[in-house]
């Protein structure tokens, strides 16, 4: 299961490089999202994936999942969301103020 | 008595939420925030004479013990770096009174000022690596939308690339995060330590701690500085101040835990940091020849007192560690002030190209002979406050024999000196441009904060001695990481 999901964050970062690479800013956009999924997955792969019962304290259970990668993922998920926010709105700016498409051209003088 | 580490965090946090309600009132919000800022400043200093005498603070949030819970380390190389961040801030708060228009005043300016100012402080004082990136992105955001206020076209353009290259920095952050805590199984930055002296740093670790590095190089400036230049030259003056001032010192600062504190275990990442620093400074000198953009030429000035900062690491010896401390203070500093000066020329003159200007110093004594100040104590001349931290770095060079590193690192002053000197003589000596009658009036409160930040140079460099026994502290913290994990996981290690 865990090579599977390895596999997965891999091709994730590969779309997202892609995405990146291009000129037009919604495709970059996209891209760091996609980069963002990518590496959440990654952060609750390394904490290995569900073993156990729920860390709470019973008696019966033998093994716990770690909850500290749940817990990363959320925070990460939280601000990754806050920042794709940001640069959309930043985008639609950029847009208006340059009366264009929102695409990355470059100075002038290059 | 340890709970007021968390204060240099939280006051600001919480005014900075206030402060959004008390969006129409300017008068208001604009005493508050530098209210708050000294606040936090008066707290630093108390924390830092605290951990000099009775040795390194620590916070447990929720009395979680480490390794399980998120906490706060205080030692004197933070500390110290908050009380001056907080001090350096204050000052350049009294300078966006003066220049910042009403429009942005209201666009919720002093509220984001604080959120950074509370991401810095954090950065510096925890003691959890994904805490250090929570604190990153409160900056990080924060800065994001100070950068692009006021929505001019430059800012926009370069908040864009600004914006991107941070994103994909944090990226590099939470990998190496993930693998961290796949090898390790720990997040606490002692605990790794102790684990990492343990297993011994092997290849993997090695991977990690380049990973690591690329991270905060990225946000320090350190080599991969290509961002910089832009983006520190787009937006208003007093935030471009604080950039310069604070947002690369982060970055530092995360290098030197990191390295002090965790990886180090093997040389050969020393050797990395000492040529990226090398690269560094002699790139970052091009540039600030090359350009003839004031603002441009700044910027540089910036990267090349990175790669100074950073050679101390690469020597890593108590003596350059002492030297360090003292260049860091010396830099946020001169650099605020250096950054607040090229603003203003630009403002009172209306033209940011140093050969359109010239023979200001008839029309602006103050800003000329302060101007010639800052460019000695940043080239590093004896009274001044960027001597000193110049001297101990050299001889830690001399003590490790690395003489390269030592030739450049005082090349690059060279460079430094005559990039500023340039701007001096064409824009501040010859004929005078501007004729008295249609001068801008120079403003009182413009002056204040450029003179309080000229106080703070030269006292900096006369009293170098009463800050020597806090820059020991965290030379000693800095070259004994066992002190720092002591304080952290007691006596017992494990």
């Amino acid at each position: 299961m865990e090579t599977l999901i390895t596999l997965l964050v891999g091709v994730l970062v590969a779309v997202g490089v892609y995405l990146l690479l291009s000129k037009e800013m919604l495709r970059i956009i996209l891209g760091t999202a996609i980069l963002s999924h990518a590496i959440h997955l990654l952060l609750l792969t390394m904490g290995g994936l569900k073993k156990g019962d729920v860390p709470l304290l019973t008696e019966t259970a033998a093994e716990y999942t770690d909850a500290l990668p749940q817990a990363l993922i959320l925070t990460a998920i939280v601000i990754s969301f806050a920042v794709t926010a940001f640069l959309l709105v930043l985008s639609y700016r950029v847009y208006q103020e340059s009366g264009r498409g929102p695409g990355l051209r470059g100075r002038q003088d290059e | 008595m340890n709970n007021l580490l968390v204060l240099p965090m939280i006051l600001p946090i919480l005014m900075g939420v206030i402060l959004v309600f008390l969006r129409p009132y300017i008068r208001v919000q604009r005493v508050l925030s530098v209210l708050t800022t000294i606040a936090s400043a008066a707290v630093a200093a108390y924390c830092l004479q605290h951990i000099h005498l009775n040795g390194i603070m620590r916070l447990d949030f929720g009395d979680w013990l480490p390794p399980h819970g998120i906490l706060f380390v205080g030692d004197s190389f933070a500390m110290l770096l908050v009380l001056v961040a907080c001090i350096v801030s204050s000052i350049i708060l009294l300078y966006a009174f003066a220049t910042t228009g009403f429009e942005t005043e209201t666009m919720f300016f002093y509220p984001f000022f604080l959120f950074l100012m509370a991401g810095v402080n954090g950065s510096f004082l925890t003691g959890d690596l994904f805490n250090l990136f929570v604190c990153f992105e409160v900056m990080l955001l924060a800065s994001y939308v100070l950068l692009t206020l006021g929505g001019r076209k430059t800012q926009l353009k370069e908040g864009i690339t600004y914006v991107l290259i941070n994103v994909l920095a944090s990226w590099f952050f939470l990998l190496g995060i993930a693998y961290i805590y796949g090898v390790l199984g720990t997040l606490n930055m002692a605990h790794i330590a102790v684990r990492v002296a343990e297993t011994g740093q092997g290849p993997l670790l090695t991977l990690i701690a380049i990973i690591f590095m690329i991270v905060f190089s990225l946000k320090a400036g350190l080599l991969l500085y290509f961002w910089l230049p832009g983006s520190y030259s787009a937006p208003p003056t007093a935030v471009a101040a604080l950039f310069g001032a604070l947002l690369t010192k982060v970055g530092i600062y995360a290098l030197y835990r990191m390295f002090t504190l965790i990886f180090i275990h093997d040389p050969i990442i020393y050797k990395i940091i000492g040529v990226l620093a090398i690269v560094t400074m002699v790139a970052g000198s091009l540039g600030a020849i090359a350009y003839s953009d004031i603002r441009q030429i700044v910027s540089y000035n910036v990267i090349i007192s990175v790669g100074f900062v950073l050679t101390g690491l690469a020597i890593a010896t108590n003596t350059a560690f002492q030297g360090a401390s003292y260049y860091l203070v010396h830099d946020m500093i001169s650099k605020a002030l250096l950054f607040l000066l090229a603003g203003t020329v630009v403002y009172l003159t209306g033209r940011s190209k140093f050969n359109e200007i010239s023979g200001l110093i008839r029309n602006y004594p103050l800003v000329g002979w302060l101007f010639f100040l800052t460019m000695l104590a940043i080239a590093g001349i004896p009274p001044f406050s960027g001597f000193i931290g110049k001297v101990y770095i050299g001889l830690g060079a001399i003590e490790t024999g690395s003489y390269v590193l030592l030739a450049v690192s005082f090349l690059s002053s060279i460079g430094v000196l005559y990039s500023l000197l340039r701007i001096f003589l064409n824009s501040f000596w010859g004929e005078t441009i501007i004729s008295e009658d249609d001068q801008k009036p120079f403003q009182k409160k413009i002056g204040l904060p450029l003179v309080l930040l000229a106080v703070l140079v030269v006292g900096l460099g006369i009293g170098a001695e009463l800050l020597s026994p806090y820059i020991q502290d965290a030379a000693n913290t800095l070259a004994n990481p066992e002190e720092y994990i002591r304080a952290v996981m007691g006596d017992d290690l494990e």
